[in-house]
């Protein structure tokens, strides 16, 4: 092999980046970024500076490329198509070599692919949109601890989605408080309930005080209905050692549910947290504060697609998807592209849902899909049309603000639940149908009856931000 | 609108048994139609036993063995009936198998026997 001449200075970057004739390997990640250029800055040559900044390249030449063989290291943009329906922006394809990153790590793929390049001057705005994670990287990540199907039979909860509950007031109540409200949700028929986001251990409760409540409250809810609950113990703390230490005492009352909130926790506490739950028969359910901050603007960030593939290769057994009906963002064929991703073993290109690449899961557990936010009970035929058996749907002030307290509206959420299942099952259109079948089911449930009439006119129509490109 | 503790409803905590526990009990038809439906799904129907003591375990006593390839309702219908007057006391649970994600698509106690 003839040596290369060392020459000094800067070169463009699509001279050595842009690589349209590339065929990409079947180990290769691949990414899809939304790019917006500064104008009279060539597609190519934006497309490009992504690839090399996101990679192998620096702004000028060093002398130190020479000493390796940046062929096969250096990421390529190969492809670059129009964004429907907007003339300013376009999509950049590139590929990535495998060794690029470390094995298992979200977090080192993240650092490149997310990293410097978002602030890069020769850039507007800058949207990651897809990754296409290789079989040979997924089988190198740990993944959700338990699965689907793991939790399902431990839990003994089949042919319909799972009910949870955010307990509410979200701050302020002292633990043993705390508790009450959860053991009269889970009395009522709700299979869980949820620590806030927000709980994790303030003055007003701490959590070795809730966690003792809290379990007290599960043992007798399961003593008295004969079913299996859980609550969600939020573990989510100021450092990792404090963050292992309460999810010890977790299991140590037999909670059989944890949380964690993986964007503000981070990706490395994130891992951790789930191979402990991996050792230690732990599920995990995960929350995903901040992600509006990183996915909602349709022209920079990070689409949730992608923060949710990543999170499911990081592990856990539950995340929230948003709703599609409720109040916070989410448009529904985008929703329903990163559902798959967390559920299925293999989810096709489709652009119709967003979805920019084949995704090949292999034997990587699926984890369920939580619909939670401003949801109630006439939302509850949409809900499983939407998300199917296997999803979690959060009832937080949809059970808390029944009129007769917390264990009526559980009990009035889950005979709308059992109803529409049985409805569906029976092969009635249930979104079309919805009014009748929860109208034929308060017949014999006055807890529904009255559910219905207290959320009767609460609507959340708002248009929403981020979009689907069509054009 | 406020509301006087006379107007609110006591709720009863009671023993459930997981899925369709908080409906009316199912009459025949109602049991036939979701037999339908795990077939059409192409799930396995199980029949299994247990007596209301032990109810809260994982595992309840089989009949017999799952009804591989059965197409039928009314033959699943006809062993959740011998399987009542074998075990008149024994809560009963249908479930349909699904072998792609190994787990049960469907499972619900079609009768409840008496503790």
């Amino acid at each position: 092999m003839a040596s290369k001449a060392y020459d000094a200075g800067v070169k463009e970057y699509r001279e050595m980046y842009w690589a349209p004739d590339y065929v990409p390997l079947d180990t290769d990640i691949l990414a899809c970024f939304k790019c917006t250029g500064q104008p009279g800055v060539p597609r190519e040559e934006v497309a490009a500076a992504v690839a090399a900044e996101s990679s192998t390249g620096t702004w000028s030449t060093v002398w130190s490329e020479l000493l390796t063989d940046l062929e096969y290291y250096k990421g390529r943009a190969y492809r670059i198509e129009d964004v429907p329906g907007d003339s300013e922006s376009f999509y950049a394809f590139i590929a990535y070599p495998i060794d690029l990153f470390e094995e298992g790590s979200v977090v080192n793929v993240l650092t490149s692919l997310v990293g410097n390049v978002f602030g890069f001057k020769a850039l507007r705005h800058l949207r990651l949109e897809d990754i296409r994670f290789p079989i040979a990287y997924v089988k190198t990540c740990g993944g959700p601890p338990a699965g689907i199907q793991v939790e399902r039979d431990r839990l003994n909860k089949y042919g319909r989605p799972l009910l949870g509950c955010t307990i509410k007031p979200k701050l302020g109540l002292s633990a043993k408080n705390y508790g009450r409200a959860v053991y009269e949700c889970l009395r009522g028929g709700l299979d869980f309930t949820k620590d806030d986001e927000n709980v994790n251990s303030q003055p007003f409760m701490r959590w070795r005080d809730r966690f003792e409540f809290v379990a007290e409250a599960i043992d007798k809810a399961q003593r008295e209905t004969g079913e299996r609950k859980g609550h969600y113990l939020n573990v989510t703390a100021p450092t990792p050692e404090e963050m292992y230490k309460r999810a010890e005492f977790a299991k140590e009352v037999g909670c059989p549910i944890i949380m964690h909130d993986f964007l503000t926790g981070g990706f490395t506490a994130n891992t951790g947290l789930a191979n402990w739950c991996r050792d230690n028969g732990m599920l995990l359910h995960i929350h995903r504060a901040m992600h509006a901050v990183i996915d909602r603007h349709p022209k920079h960030g990070i689409h949730f697609r992608v923060l949710a593939k990543c999170l499911r290769l990081s592990g856990g057994d539950h995340l929230h998807t948003g709703t599609v009906v409720g109040k916070l963002e989410g448009d529904r064929a985008a929703t329903l592209g990163f559902v798959d991703q967390l559920r299925e073993s293999f989810v096709p290109e489709d652009r119709s849902r967003g979805v920019f690449f084949d995704q090949d899961w292999g034997s990587m557990p699926g984890l369920f899909a939580v619909a939670s936010g401003g949801i109630h009970v006439w939302h509850m035929p949409a809900l499983v049309a939407i998300f199917g058996d296997d999803s979690v749907l959060q009832f937080g002030g949809g059970t808390q603000g029944h009129p007769w307290g917390n264990a009526a509206g559980a009990a009035a959420n889950r005979v709308a639940l059992e109803a529409t299942v049985k409805a569906r099952n029976e092969g009635r259109e249930i979104e079309k149908e919805a009014r009748d079948i929860l109208t034929e089911a308060a017949k014999n449930s006055p807890e529904l009856a009255v559910a219905m009439e207290t959320w009767k006119e609460i609507k959340f129509e708002f248009d929403v931000v981020d979009k689907l490109d069509v054009g | 609108m406020s509301i006087s503790n006379a107007e609110i409803g006591d709720y009863k905590t009671r023993i459930s048994l997981e899925t369709f526990s908080f409906l009316p009990k199912f009459t025949q038809e109602e049991i036939y139609e979701q037999i339908n439906y795990l077939l059409s799904i192409g799930l396995t129907p199980a029949i299994e036993h247990e007596h209301p003591d032990n109810a809260f375990e994982h595992y309840w006593t089989m009949w017999k063995l799952p009804m591989f390839g059965e197409s039928d309702p009314v033959k699943v219908m006809d062993e959740i009936e011998a399987c009542r007057r074998s075990y008149p006391d024994h809560h009963i649970r249908l479930m349909g198998y699904d072998n792609y994600a190994q787990s049960q698509g469907v499972c619900f106690v079609v009768h409840e026997g008496r503790p």
